[in-house]
């Protein structure tokens, strides 16, 4: 256990526990964008920063990946992190000038306008990776990845052609915090990152649910027969 | 049989002796630089001519590495300093063979091949005359332009692979404790006390650690490691062996970027014959200590060359960096304890152990020991590598060495560091270069690029050259750098077209602020010092292009124009000989017109007129 | 396009099939084909036991490695400082005029694809450039015609 402080509190904590979870714990409001529960920290958006001032060194850091450290001094609300985080929100949303959450958060942290040319093809994707480690962590199938460098850098299936592994699940569309992912279901079939997909129907309540290749899919790995998939989950 | 100093000094007999039973040494450089220039027709042709001259028994025909003095090239050198002839070949490669055996055989010195600067009658017949190399105080490139890279005897013949024994005579500790004092610091650009990252190295907890060498060098305009490891690979192997040892690693790798494929091919090369001789392997120069060494390539992505990014780069992933709240000599390279140095750091290792404390801490400033190679580049009269003790200033360093401005023009800038540095005006010309004064004035060493820039060089231009560089080259993982680097860039380039705001100085500050503050890694976190430099120290240049909407360097092109003064102008259409438009006309001995509309305001035509008799609007 | 994977699998067998040396395998491949085909990538995470997408990433990561197809000679114009300062753009620009091609892709006849370089490393001799692997210093914009027509004329 060591002993640190925030914005002057004093608190104990284990030794190397990410900063923000410390700190939300203890009631501080730190702002995050690519860091969730299930998915642990990545460090990208850069709006979840703090101070730190850690043996007479001043630093300003990413507190979802900080790690705690006896007689540390944690500022969440200096002016240099109100700096960064306002950056980083103009800089978000010229890119995504569509994402509400960015247009919300923005305004929360005083950001009141944009003095950049609003980009018109990144639509409200923040590049935040969450969607990459759900698929990969979560679900287990990988089939959304990070491709290209720089300003080109975007998230998408391989190739950029439909994902060979992609089940349809969905749950890309769950963790996307902007609402980038959508995913269209019309007259039975599911589309989602262009891969259709023929959705299954229950035959106690014949309704559609999920696609028939994630229950395949599901039925393989997890060695469970496909007609006790078939049922929808409210039925079973 | 293990290795021992005698097997090595019995190779050095038997190379001495063989090159004493020639009346002549003629060396002829090899590196990327020369060969660009032809010196491998240069090589063949000469070998060529000595044993059909009968003269194979009187004269060793030899390939080195790279001399630094790229430009000049094909460089050749006869004997130990006794003439140095450049551009040889460069006309007429047969002529010139006959030249350099008229040289060897009569004794002839070729006035046309000898070393003089533009515009000035004197010539040098040595080496050790000649400004360029005289300022130098060469170490770590001493074998650079003496020995053939592609031979380990060679390289063992002059004193290499010694140091080896002497440090396993010592304990790791002493050995950490003996670079630590001689106040080494990374030449990569960090400049961190060597020893000291050493030290947590060895001491970080693990039994499984890695050395690694940076031969990443993304800089533009810097090729410092790039000669040395095309020209003396061994040097980097050597200081590698002593440093696995100090910190207890098993298992070196050398990160050599994609664009230099012959460094590729001679540090293979090298690793092979170091192998054969017990040097890499178990076992060690009879140490029983083991260890091997293996080389990555790049590709192509400058971000590669940040410590965290090249670990990733090495275990088969993309070049992403990591925030490095916990440091890589604890978790780097596959979560285990990991030494990055740059290569330039390596190749000083050996010197330090040989030569001990004592000497090493005599050359340079208090706070940075040693000597610096740097790529002296751009408007100077003679370019290329030097190597020099830290301390020397930058007057010395590009009017002596330097050899001054090229052409009539005068000195306006020096950029260091590269992409991660800044620009430094004439008023800092007296400064003592080391890695803390060069901070000190916003600027930094980095690996050592030093670009020198004239009057008709932009620096608003150059701010966007570089902006435009870290915005490609950005990772793209965090935010700030991702998009931050192409917002500046795009302010920068508004700047340039004329299209700049006043409110666009104190907004580039403040985004500058925000990269240095949230960026992730060094790249990032670096990208605003160019053009915060430049604001800094050419404040003028941005007023002229925001206010006036005028570019006085006469760069930027959407608002330059290029226009003949008739009255100055007296018809000899040198211009028009060299407009690759064909945009300039006029009769013989009448003033010459440009057409608008063919005109790609390169300026080549305002650089060449002999008369003054081109005005840039 | 049909790749070989026999000639795959005797590349990632020199490395061992360690995915550490991803980039060297994709390397190799490229230098076979003279570009990184999509079906070279799916077969060598396949046979790594990696998801396509980690395959991806690294294909588009590195600008030397390059999933669409090249011609047959490689024109990359260094754009490094010391080149810029003098006058790799204009060259840059005068290989895009010369070939009708913008930069990053490959003339109509297959026969250059034209890239810009950050840095080759022989800065002395700006501006430089590099053909395939021969290297040419001080390019002036006279000298960009001569250079396109001395490989236009070896086959």
């Amino acid at each position: 256990m060591v002993e640190l402080s925030i914005n002057g509190k004093k608190i104990t904590a284990e030794e190397g526990e990410a900063l923000l979870k410390i700190a939300l714990r203890e009631g501080f409001v730190i702002p995050t964008l690519c860091y969730h529960e299930l998915l642990g920290s990545s460090g990208r958006c850069r709006l979840c920063v703090v101070e730190v001032h850690d043996s007479g060194r001043k630093r300003v850091v990413a507190s979802c990946l900080y790690p705690a450290k006896e007689g540390i001094e944690v500022f969440t609300d200096s002016d240099e992190v109100k700096l960064v985080r306002r950056t980083v929100l103009e800089l978000l949303l010229a890119r995504n000038p569509s994402a509400e959450l960015i247009q919300a958060l923005a305004k929360q942290h005083g950001v009141t306008e944009v003095r950049y040319t609003p980009d018109q093809d990144k639509g409200k994707c923040i590049l935040c990776n969450l969607c990459v480690r759900c698929c990969k962590d979560i679900v287990g199938v990988s089939a959304l990845g990070m491709s290209g460098k720089g300003p080109l850098k975007k998230v998408g299936p391989p190739f950029d052609e439909p994902a060979e592994t992609c089940i349809g699940c969905g749950a890309c569309v769950v963790i996307c915090p902007t609402g980038h992912i959508v995913m269209e279901e019309e007259k039975g079939v599911r589309t989602v990152w262009q891969k259709k997909f023929e959705l299954a129907t229950c035959p106690k309540c014949k309704r559609y649910h999920f696609p028939l290749f994630q229950l395949e899919w599901i039925s393989k790995t997890r060695k469970i027969p496909m007609e006790e998939l078939m049922v929808c989950e409210d039925c079973r | 049989m293990a290795l021992s100093l005698e097997h090595l000094d019995t190779i050095t007999s038997a190379v001495n002796a063989k090159e004493k039973a020639f009346e002549k040494i003629v060396r002829v450089c090899c590196g990327t630089g020369c060969i660009t220039s032809g010196a491998n027709r240069v090589f063949e042709s000469l070998v060529k001519a000595v044993d059909s001259g009968g003269l194979a028994s009187r004269i060793l025909v030899k390939k080195t590495g790279c001399h630094g003095l790229c430009e000049r090239g094909p460089i050749v050198m006869l004997g130990k300093d006794e003439i140095l002839y450049q551009s040889v070949g460069k006309r007429d490669v047969a002529a010139d063979v006959d030249l350099l055996l008229k040289t060897v055989t009569e004794g002839k010195i070729a006035d046309a091949l000898l070393f003089k600067v533009a515009g000035k009658k004197e010539k040098f017949v040595s080496p050790l005359d000649i400004p360029f190399y005289k300022g130098q105080k060469r170490i770590v490139l001493s074998m650079n332009g003496v020995i053939n890279p592609e031979e380990i005897d060679d390289y063992i013949a002059h004193g290499g692979y010694r140091a080896p024994f002497r440090a396993f005579q010592m304990s790791p500790e002493e050995i950490i404790d003996s670079v630590t004092k001689s106040g080494l610091r990374g030449r990569g650009g960090g400049g961190f006390l060597t020893g000291k990252k050493w030290r947590s190295a060895r001491a970080a907890r693990g039994s499984l650690k890695y050395v690694l060498a940076n031969g990443d060098e993304g800089d533009p305009g810097a090729f410092m490691d790039r000669s040395l490891m095309e020209g003396n690979p061994h040097a980097i192997i050597e200081g590698m062996i002593i440093g696995g040892y100090a910190i207890g690693s098993k298992q070196g790798y050398i990160y050599v970027r994609d664009e230099y494929p012959l460094a590729v091919s001679r540090l293979s090369k090298a690793i092979d014959q170091a192998r054969s001789y017990g040097m890499l392997g178990q076992n060690v120069f009879g140490s029983g200590f083991d260890f091997d060494v293996e080389i990555y390539r790049g590709g192509g992505a400058f971000v590669c060359g940040e410590s965290t990014a090249l670990m990733s780069s090495l275990e088969g992933k993309s070049g992403e960096p990591r925030d490095k709240y916990v440091h890589t000599v604890e978790q780097g390279l596959w979560d285990k304890p990991t030494n990055l140095n740059n290569v330039e750091t390596w190749a000083n290792v050996p010197h330090i152990v040989n030569n001990g404390l004592g000497w090493y801490t005599s050359i340079g400033t208090k706070q940075s020991k040693g000597t610096k190679i740097f790529s002296l580049v751009g408007k100077v009269n003679n370019t290329g590598l030097i190597e020099v003790p830290m301390g020397i200033t930058l007057r010395e360093i590009i009017f002596e060495l330097g050899g001054g401005i090229r052409g009539k023009r005068q000195f306006k800038a020096v950029q260091t560091g590269g992409p991660s540095g800044g620009c430094i005006p004439a008023q800092y010309l007296d400064m003592q270069v080391d890695f803390d004064s060069l901070t000190s004035i916003g600027s930094m060493m980095g690996s050592g690029g030093m670009i020198v820039m004239d009057e008709r060089n932009c620096m608003v231009d150059v701010a966007r050259y570089f902006l435009r560089f870290l915005t490609e080259e950005s990772c793209g993982k965090c935010t700030p750098c991702r998009e931050g680097t192409r917002r500046m860039y795009e302010i920068v380039d508004r700047i340039c077209k004329g299209e700049g705001k006043i409110e666009d100085l104190l907004h580039l500050e403040e985004l500058g602020k925000a990269l240095q503050w949230g960026a992730i890694c060094g790249l990032g976190q670096s990208a605003p010092n160019p053009v915060l430099s430049t604001i800094r120290y050419f404040s003028d240049e941005y007023k002229a292009h925001i206010i006036e909407g005028r570019c006085p360097a006469g760069v930027c092109k959407e608002i330059t124009t290029f226009s003949i003064v008739e009255e100055k102008c007296t018809g000899c259409m040198r211009c028009s000989a060299e407009c690759p438009m064909g945009a300039i006309v006029g009769e013989k001995k009448e003033p010459q017109k440009i057409d608008d509309l063919r005109c790609i305001t390169c300026g080549i035509c305002y650089d060449v007129c002999p008369f003054d008799a081109i005005k840039i609007g | 396009m049909e790749v070989d994977k026999n000639k795959l699998d005797e590349i990632i067998l020199k490395y061992a099939r360690d995915k550490a040396h991803l980039l060297a395998i994709f390397q190799d491949v490229q230098k076979e084909y003279r570009y990184l085909p999509k079906e070279a990538v799916k077969h060598i995470c396949m046979r790594l036991g990696m998801p396509q997408v980690d395959g991806f990433e690294v294909a588009t990561f590195y600008k030397s490695l390059s999933l669409k197809p090249r011609g047959k000679h490689t024109i990359h114009v260094c754009l490094g400082t010391a080149c810029h300062l003098k006058g790799g753009a204009d060259v840059l620009l005068s290989f895009v005029r010369e070939l009708n091609v913008k930069t990053g892709e490959t003339t109509a006849d297959g026969e250059f694809t034209l890239e810009s370089v950050n840095c080759l490393g022989a800065c002395a001799l700006a501006p430089l450039v590099r053909v395939d692997d021969k290297d040419f210093g001080k390019t002036s914009l006279t000298k960009v015609r001569n250079i396109i027509s001395e490989f236009t004329d070896h086959h």
